[in-house]
């Protein structure tokens, strides 16, 4: 093949990057207007008007911002362990990272979603999905911390999810990577995933009043890769939607052997429907095991349960309850506008945006219009189902948000724009350009019954020129647009944690009030508390010993330790006496291959540290929590395996006989 | 690689096309309610003359490729494909373009005619970074516009849709770039 004459100048290609670079400023200025300052300007000591919880994608955690300000006001660790609080390091919290494979101390953070009741967002509980190793989280808003993690069977990639029924009866879980279901032998050849591959999709019950979560049921479906969810709602209330790619089956080269047939589907399922079938035991129950656990706020302390059984329902068998509706070309974003009545299938290499009406889809079925049946699955047609499709809407769209006025707002990631455009009539209204090439979208409310849309949020992939350079590593972009008014207006960038994908915002007042200021002390009831330095104590127990120990401004006690001995497990139960806003304490030892711990007020945190070998170890707090933190301050001395120096301990006071010191 | 030229006043025009392509026609957020992508100053705009070059950097460097880089710049596609990507794309030769009837290109270029310039140029993009000996013969290719492309292999020559043939193929930092010798004109609409 002929080689292409590439004509390298270099002086015109530096001319080249002089002219682009010199169009850059008039580009950047026209995208924002004057008034931008004052809009995402929050006064020093003022409150944002709404919290933003981010995904944070590779980083595992969650991240909590204020808009319009673009302040990080918290990033809470869920699914990766986090040595700055403790958590996954701490004996208390080392159980939430509990799974099927052991303590998985990482994952991968994708999106977000706020409990809701009748719809609306209720502020209670936000729900985390992990994708490596499939894992739902809840989160408690009152302390915005993780209070339980439920891991997913027959599954791999949990993707869509975690999306909620709209009184938060369900979360659900579908499986990106169709896998060998696990009482079926997975050693087998790579390339019979059209035999052995099967895709499941989970739901998991919520408790109305504590929020725990179940897995209710799984359904086994055609191998394929499930994307994105969300529920319907309003008249749709009873169905759940997910958009599936990979519908050629291939389980390889997906780039290309994944794009080859024009229309993949969104699978509708009728849940309610589902349900009946559970209650008329048509479920099968399959032996697997997976891990719960949950956080206890009241000892400060998780359990990891294993959980062996699960019930499956199968919709080649149940031939109600999964239906397909074509979509074209790998459907990532599948969204439901406020009312229920309209679900928008966004094809990542799609020229267009089908708009799916309920109604249509609903008749669809009763008349059984299908083209045919894919693996057992009836296939709606796709003009049966069709409300319309906005044409040439822009390139790549991924996902699709709504303002509760008629409008929907979708991102592109090619052509790297916002687009606004009414849902009835499928016309485009506005676009707005995004630095660079936009992911998830985030209205406040934008995927519940009633949006409060006076901003969007647009978390982009690509950061390059956006903020001063710090290396080839960059915190990624969000943009936030006022969309008060007809026009979306750029006004903030702000730089994100991690990756973030999908995103969620609530008015402040709906969570703000509720929020826990410490814990009471005589309510904790950790095995390992001391209710104040009286209770104080260090107890050998073979070669582990433990220590009780108290902090309050600005001491520990005990702050002098001797008897240890090279070897021991000496595990430190500390409890943080204040009960004030606000006062946390840290606790770090020298030479501790963990992490610290950061103890809240009225808690008991407990770190294992091993003596290692006879020295002097200081230990110390590590929060800044007063005039005299840096006299926050201990020793612990440790002696040879089997010297015989007395365990003492002390605050205060040097005890002249180890004996009396052991006697307390 | 063959010889190289220096084609320096012939690439400071392309440049200064592509250079102000925003500068000229795009200015605010708030006119642009136009049918397709509208950049506002994306990732063309960003300085670096380190990173390897993208599929829009490269045709803009080959002196072959002032036809299409002009009407990727008259239908604002430099800012999508000098995103992310992958992308492949089909990159006729100004050759190429000289064999439409005359007055066709300049037709195109009118602002009357640019959603036909944009469909056509669509029909010339597909997602995926496809090496040509990936292709197969009789496949079809789902390009950018929403219509099809049809691969056919003969004698070691790659065609599309019978009618133009891949003479060489470039690889760009976000794709593919494979050049042919005749446009593809997308199929009558429905």
């Amino acid at each position: 093949m002929k080689k292409l004459k590439i004509s390298i100048a270099a002086s015109a290609i530096v001319s080249m990057m002089l002219l682009l670079n010199s169009c850059k400023p008039k580009n950047a200025g026209s995208a924002v207007s004057s008034d931008a300052a004052a809009k995402s300007y929050v006064a020093p000591g003022k409150y944002d008007e709404f919290y933003n919880f981010v995904s944070g994608g590779f980083s595992g955690q969650m991240s909590v911002y204020g808009l319009p300000s673009g302040r990080l006001l918290r990033v809470i660790p869920i699914f990766s362990a986090d040595p700055q609080t403790g958590y996954g390091y701490s004996e208390e919290t080392k159980p939430m990272l509990n799974t099927s494979h052991g303590f998985v101390p990482w994952d991968d953070q994708h999106h977000t979603e706020l409990s809701q009741t009748n719809g609306e967002i209720d502020g209670r509980w936000i729900f985390a999905n992990a994708n490596n190793t499939p894992r739902v989280a809840r989160l408690d808003l009152t302390t915005f911390r993780t209070s339980e993690i439920i891991e997913l069977p027959n599954s791999a990639g949990n993707h869509s999810s975690p999306f909620i029924t709209e009184n938060t009866e369900y979360v659900v879980a579908g499986t990106r990577f169709s896998v060998p279901p696990d009482d079926a032998n997975g050693d087998v050849p790579i390339n019979t995933y059209k035999k052995n591959f099967k895709g499941y999709i989970s739901f998991i019950s919520v408790g109305k009043e504590d929020g725990k979560m179940d897995i209710a049921f799984q359904i086994i479906c055609p191998g394929v890769n499930f994307d994105l969810s969300h529920a319907g709602k309003g008249k749709s209330h009873g169905w759940f939607f997910f958009s599936c790619y990979n519908t050629e089956q291939a389980n390889t080269l997906l780039e290309v052997n994944a794009s080859q047939r024009d229309k993949d589907f969104i699978m509708a399922v009728n849940w309610k429907k589902a349900e009946e079938y559970l209650k008329a035991g048509k479920g099968r129950k399959q032996t697997v095991k997976y891990a719960h656990n949950v956080y206890n706020e009241k000892n400060h302390t998780a359990t990891s349960e294993i959980r062996t059984e699960v019930t499956v329902l199968d919709a080649r068998e149940l031939k109600d309850i999964c239906y397909f509706i074509p979509c074209p070309k790998s459907p990532h974003g599948c969204d439901v506008d406020p009312t229920g009545e309209y679900i928008v299938g966004s094809g990542k290499l799609a020229a267009l945006i089908p708009v799916f009406s309920f109604t249509k889809m609903q008749k669809a079925i009763a008349d059984k219009a299908y083209e045919g049946e894919y693996d057992g699955i009836p296939v709606i047609k796709y003009d049966a189902a069709l409300h319309g499709e906005v044409k040439k809407p822009g390139l790549g769209p991924l996902h699709t948000e709504f303002d509760g006025k008629g409008n929907a707002y979708t991102t592109f990631f090619v052509s790297s724009e916002v687009v606004k455009w009414n849902i009835e009539s499928l016309k485009v209204l506005d676009r707005a350009p995004t630095y660079y090439s936009v992911g998830h979208l985030c209205i406040p409310g934008g995927d519940s019954r009633k949006p409060n849309a006076k901003y969007l949020i647009a978390y982009n992939k690509i950061t390059k020129d956006r903020y001063l350079p710090t290396g080839p590593e960059l915190a990624q972009s969000a943009q936030l647009y006022d969309i008060s008014g007809d026009k979306m207006q750029l006004i903030l960038d702000f730089p994100t944690i991690g990756e973030p994908h999908y995103a969620q915002a609530v008015a402040a007042d709906v969570i703000k009030n509720k929020s826990v200021k410490f814990f009471k002390i005589e309510e904790n009831i950790n095995p390992y508390v001391s209710r104040g330095e009286d209770a104080t104590k260090v107890v050998r127990e073979g070669n582990k010993v433990h220590v009780y120990m108290t902090c309050i401004r600005s001491h520990f006690s005990p702050d002098n330790i001797e008897g240890i001995r090279a070897g021991d497990e000496v595990y430190f139960h500390i409890t943080n006496l204040e009960q004030d806003w606000d006062v946390p304490h840290g606790f770090a030892i020298k030479g501790a291959n963990t992490a610290e711990l950061l103890i809240m007020p009225g808690e008991t945190q407990t770190l294992k540290w091993t003596a290692e070998k006879p020295g002097m170890f200081p230990f110390y707090c590590t929060d800044f929590c007063s005039a005299l933190h840096q006299e926050m301050s201990g020793y612990l001395r440790v002696s040879p395996a089997g010297s015989n120096v007395a365990l003492l301990f002390s605050t205060g006071k040097n005890i002249p006989k180890a004996d009396t010191a052991v006697a307390k | 690689m063959k010889k190289y030229k220096i084609f320096l006043a012939f690439l400071l025009i392309i440049s200064s096309l592509v250079a102000c392509n925003n500068a000229s026609d795009k200015s605010t957020a708030t006119d642009s309610a136009a049918p397709a992508a509208t950049p506002s100053g994306g990732q063309e705009a960003v300085q670096d003359d380190i990173s390897a070059k993208d599929v829009v950097k490269v045709a803009a460097s080959s002196k072959d490729h002032s036809i299409l880089v002009a009407a990727l710049k008259q239908a604002d596609l430099v800012t999508s494909l000098s995103n992310a990507g992958p992308f492949t794309v089909f990159a006729p030769t100004n050759a190429a373009f000289e064999k439409l009837p005359a007055g066709t290109v300049d037709g195109l270029m009118k602002p009357e005619k640019k959603e036909d310039l944009q469909n056509i140029l669509q029909y010339h993009v597909t997602l995926s970074a496809m090496k040509a000996e990936s292709f197969k013969d009789g496949q079809v290719l789902g390009m950018v516009n929403g219509d099809n492309v049809t691969i056919s292999i003969k004698d070691g020559k790659i065609m599309l849709n019978n009618s133009a043939i891949i003479i060489a193929s470039i690889p760009a930092s976000n794709g593919m770039i494979h050049v042919i010798d005749g446009v593809l004109l997308p199929p009558a609409k429905k």
